[in-house]
């Protein structure tokens, strides 16, 4: 019952904050004599360290910050230290933020801005065994289906209502348990992380139905770098070497897939969290095809597509979450132009 | 394909194939069999080591669950107050040193009305026992311990997890309780215990096969609980490993163990330890879901029957070798003399005789060949050198026998015509040898110059004696005739002569006759010859007959006649020998006298040489390339009556 590693123990917390703390302060400082032209900055991915941020991982090992001219200061993320508030609160400079949080955020008058859309398709699903007679969206029916909460539950209401399905919604913890002995009906799932879990526990994929709601006109783009405008005004060569090194961290780990698996394990093992590779092999599988999605070019990475931000908008103000649209010129900013000069 | 190797390869190949052969099909039966024995002691003995695992596991679990099953009874039953709670639950902690620790977590505001959170918790910490509430920051309603046995309205064994500090770990029992609520059955909450898992783990840590078997245990999801590898605990489940070793067997075995089956694996399982293969049993843990599973490593299984197995082949490939040998010494002592004979038969092919023939002692086929082949040598050396000395004797008689005819044809007379200055009579004689020296010879000489004795005869038999008994009688009719002399007289005394000191009794026909130029009176005697043929001018032909006489020679003292014929000019006279008229051909049939005087009547008109070639050549168209086995000799006189003057 005490899980203990993931109930974060707050002594536990203090001390490795003040370990990485003090790692952090003597790097620099090894690194301020070498290579003084580095800019400090940091950065907080929206959850604790797996294939989902391998990417930015790559970047920081293989050097690729360094050579873009940033000293990149990696936190750790989890479900205590939401990204968003780091960001808001000036603790992170740059940070990993889901679309539908950050328009939020801004919706709120929290002044963040999106400088790339890393991932481009919604992986959030809904996963049902066969077997409880689950096939198409209405069969779902009066039946219990376990959702997270917050931002997680904006795709699912909005599908439920769009095949007029009313389901007993059962709060979903972060493990998969109550769905694999039945507590529930259908739960979420991420395509990168939870359906493989699911797997993992020895359920075959021809025994489960699968709803992508990016398969039901729901595709929220995800993860996304994000910066305060402050940030942004005061130094935005900085910003958008961060951005375009991401992007080449990305690249570089889909090319070198067993590497960069060793690298994400190496921060998961640090993190104490467990490690399994063919969970982060998976992972990174599947995040390679969300963020380049089939029909997608490497090339076009990292941007946010009109159409996307309006449709995560519309559905955002419909289900209430927020009284207007905010303008994507104000939201959105491409550093395409920096990668020019 | 092996036409053309040696018996002993053929031997060797077949012998030693077959035995392969026999001894493979007898191993492959043994091991076999012997591989199914030990793995059937195996099962046996290994079934008894995980009856009395799983037991002791299963009385660990249900002593636990009954525990938080008793509150749960309780809190339905009684009536409490929150220090009686407390005492409840601090009592459960310290009276049970397997459980950790132990709290009452109630549904929002089924304790207290004004409490959405109320979980008092007891826990061991260090030697003693701690409190705190579990409290909103926590958020115990999303937690598996809760929510799981909540929806599903049963207790439930949670997944593992690591307990404080991360090393210990360890699972929940959880226990929902329920109150009777305006007729309704609600849920008030959840009695839970946290209890280590440690010995869990040194019970099945204590499961050793053989050298490297273990044991392991996994959760309802496949998550390993014990292993080994300390590495896979939590971090990895059955279903992981199968996808990261790409096996889909030990997935479907995985998902098996998770149903709460007992079997083994369908196929062998890679140790995680040593990598080797093992068989994998596996049997539930019927109290919370999970899987025993045991490894069985294969070649230490086998350890026993592979070492047995190992003398097996060497002692098969050892005896293979041996054999082997014997069928090459075996297959060389009947090869190498067989060879040798095969040798020296061809030597003796060749012609030599002198090819020592190699000594086989024993009693076999080989040796009756060998010494057939060495009799065989003898017989060939004995026979050819008798016909070497029969070839040299027959060679030098024949040698002999060839001057014998040239003697003997050289004594009768060849100069044709005989007496060119006489124009009263002509004589012409033939003679065709015959491969023997025969017995046939004729005469003629002049005893006066009226007086012309004529002879014919046939010694009886064949060789030197009939040629020297010719030549002897040719000798004496010679020294004997006289102008005047009776043929018979004469014939008489020859016979005397020839009849003394014969004592191999031969004999000689001989036609003896003395013609009178001058008359052409001819006396004659015949002494068991052929009759001659009269021809006379007329051209009529008559056999001159009259009494057959006695032979010649083979009696002392006979009496011959002597007879009387004229001749008159033109007149002529045949005379022959049997080889004439006995002449014989190819078919058996003889030339006959019939014949021979058709013959002659064709060609009496010529002169004596042609009357004897005509005849000659008769013989010769009659038996064409018959050979003839006697001498064929004939002569033909003719009188032309007494000429003017001396003639």
């Amino acid at each position: 019952m005490m899980d203990r590693s993931r109930q974060y123990d707050e002594v536990g917390k203090v001390w490795t904050g003040v370990l990485v703390c003090l790692i952090a302060i003597l790097m620099t400082a090894a690194a301020g004599h070498s290579q003084p032209a580095l800019k400090k900055i940091t950065f907080i991915p929206q959850w604790s360290p797996q294939a989902q941020f391998a990417g930015y991982y790559a970047a920081h090992e293989k050097g690729i910050y360094a050579r873009h001219g940033l000293d990149v200061k990696m936190l750790r993320g989890g479900a205590h230290k939401p990204s968003s508030e780091l960001l808001e609160k000036g603790e992170a400079d740059i940070a990993s933020i889901w679309l539908s949080t950050a328009l939020q955020k801004r919706s709120s008058g929290v002044r963040l801005v999106n400088v790339a859309q890393v991932v481009q398709r919604s992986s959030l699903m809904l996963i049902a065994k066969k077997a409880r007679g689950i096939r198409r969206p209405e069969d779902l029916e009066g039946k219990k289906v376990g959702l997270w909460g917050d931002d997680f539950r904006i795709q699912p209401t909005a599908f439920f209502k769009k095949y007029s399905v009313a389901v007993k919604v059962v709060p979903q913890s972060y493990s998969v348990n109550l769905f694999l002995r039945d507590g529930v009906d259908a739960a979420s799932a991420m395509w990168y992380n939870e359906y493989h879990t699911v797997l993992n526990a020895g359920i075959n994929a021809d025994e489960l139905t699968s709803f992508f709601y990016s398969d039901y006109g729901l595709n929220f783009p995800e993860d996304g770098i994000y910066v305060m405008e402050e940030t942004l005004r005061k130094d935005p060569g900085a910003v958008c070497a961060f951005v375009n090194a991401s992007l080449e961290g990305w690249r570089w780990a889909f090319d070198h897939p067993e590497e960069a698996i060793n690298m994400v394990l190496k921060y998961m093992v640090e993190a104490n969290v467990p490690a399994n590779r063919v969970h982060q092999r998976w992972m990174l599988e599947t995040i390679k095809n969300i963020i380049i999605p089939s029909g997608g070019s490497r090339a076009a990475m990292g941007i946010l597509k009109r159409e996307d931000y309006e449709r995560v908008g519309k559905e955002l103000k419909e289900g209430g979450l927020i009284g207007s649209v905010p303008d994507m010129g104000a939201f959105a900013f491409t550093c395409t132009g920096y990668v020019q000069k | 394909m092996f036409k053309n190797k040696g018996i002993a390869f053929k031997l060797v190949l077949f012998f030693t194939l077959s035995s392969a052969a026999i001894f493979a099909a007898i191993f492959s039966y043994n091991y076999l069999v012997s591989r199914r024995m030990i793995q059937k002691g195996i099962e046996e003995n290994s079934a008894n080591l995980i009856t009395t695992t799983t037991s002791r596991i299963e009385v660990l679990l249900t002593s636990t669950q009954k525990v938080p099953q008793n509150t749960a009874y309780l809190l339905e039953n009684t009536n409490y107050d929150e220090a009686e709670l407390f005492k409840v639950i601090y009592a459960i902690v310290e009276k049970n040193p397997e459980i950790y620790g132990a709290a009452v977590a109630f549904e929002p505001y089924a304790f207290d009305r004004t409490k959405k959170y109320f979980a008092p918790y007891f826990y061991r910490n260090g030697e003693g026992i701690s409190f705190k509430y579990l409290d909103r920051f926590y958020d115990y309603f999303h937690w598996d311990w809760y929510q799981i046995p909540r929806e599903l309205e049963q207790p439930q064994w949670t997944e593992p997890y690591f307990g404080e500090g991360g090393g210990i770990l360890m699972s929940s029992y959880a226990v929902p309780f329920y109150r009777v609520v305006d007729g309704t059955r609600r849920l008030t909450g959840v009695v839970v215990v946290d209890i280590s898992l440690e010995e869990l783990r040194k019970i099945v840590s204590s499961i050793r096969i053989l050298k490297s078997g273990y044991g392991f245990l996994i959760s309802k999801n496949g998550t390993f609980v014990t292993h080994p590898i300390k590495e896979l605990i939590m971090n990895e489940t059955i279903f992981s490993v199968a996808e990261e070793r790409k096996d889909p067997m030990l997935r479907d075995t995985g998902r098996r163990m998770i149903r709460g089956e007992t079997g083994y694996s369908a196929g062998s399982v890679k140790s995680a330890v040593t990598g080797k293969n093992c068989i994998m049993t596996y049997v539930p843990i019927k109290s919370n879901g999970w899987s025993l599973g045991v490894l069985f490593p294969h070649d230490e299984l086998m350890a026993d029957i592979t070492n047995l197995n190992h003398v097996v082949l060497a002692l098969g490939i050892g005896g293979l070798m041996l054999l082997a040998l014997a069928v090459v010494f075996i297959a060389r002592s009947i090869t190498r003399p067989l060879t040798e004979m095969a040798d020296i038969a061809g030597r003796i092919g060749t012609g030599d005789l002198e090819a020592h023939v190699p000594e086989v002692r024993t009693r076999d086929e080989v040796g009756k060949l060998a010494s057939a082949l060495d009799c065989m040598k003898t017989s060939l050396k004995d026979y050819i050198r008798e016909i070497t000395d029969t070839t040299a004797a027959r060679q030098r008689m024949e040698s002999e026998l060839k001057i014998a005819r040239n003697i003997q044809m050289g004594i009768l007379p060849k100069e044709f015509p005989p007496f060119p200055d006489r124009t009263d009579f002509d004589i012409h004689a033939l003679t065709v040898p015959a491969r023997e020296v025969g017995g046939d010879f004729y005469d003629f000489f002049l005893i006066d110059r009226e007086h012309l004795c004529i002879v014919i005869g046939d010694a009886s038999g064949k060789g030197i004696p009939a040629a020297l008994f010719m030549a002897f009688t040719k000798t004496l009719i010679k020294a004997r005739a006289s102008a005047d002399i009776e043929t018979g007289v004469l014939m008489g005394e020859v016979n005397d002569e020839l009849s003394k000191g014969n004592p191999a009794d031969m004999f000689i026909t001989v036609f003896c006759a003395i013609l009178n130029t001058a008359t052409g009176e001819l006396r004659y005697t015949n002494g068991g010859h052929n009759p001659p043929v009269i021809i006379r001018h007329a051209g009529n032909l008559s056999y001159l007959d009259g009494p057959g006489e006695l032979v010649v020679g083979i009696m002392d003292g006979t009496q011959y006649t002597t007879r009387t014929l004229t001749l008159n000019p033109g007149d002529g006279l045949f005379l022959y020998t049997d080889g004439v008229t006995e002449a014989m051909n190819a078919a058996g049939e003889i030339f006959s006298t019939d014949r021979l005087k058709d013959v002659l009547a064709t060609c009496a008109g010529g002169d004596v040489s042609g009357i004897t070639a005509c005849v000659g050549g008769a013989i010769n168209d009659f038996c064409k390339d018959a050979p003839q086995y006697d001498d064929i000799t004939m002569m033909a006189v003719r009188y032309d009556g007494p000429g003017d003057g001396n003639g």
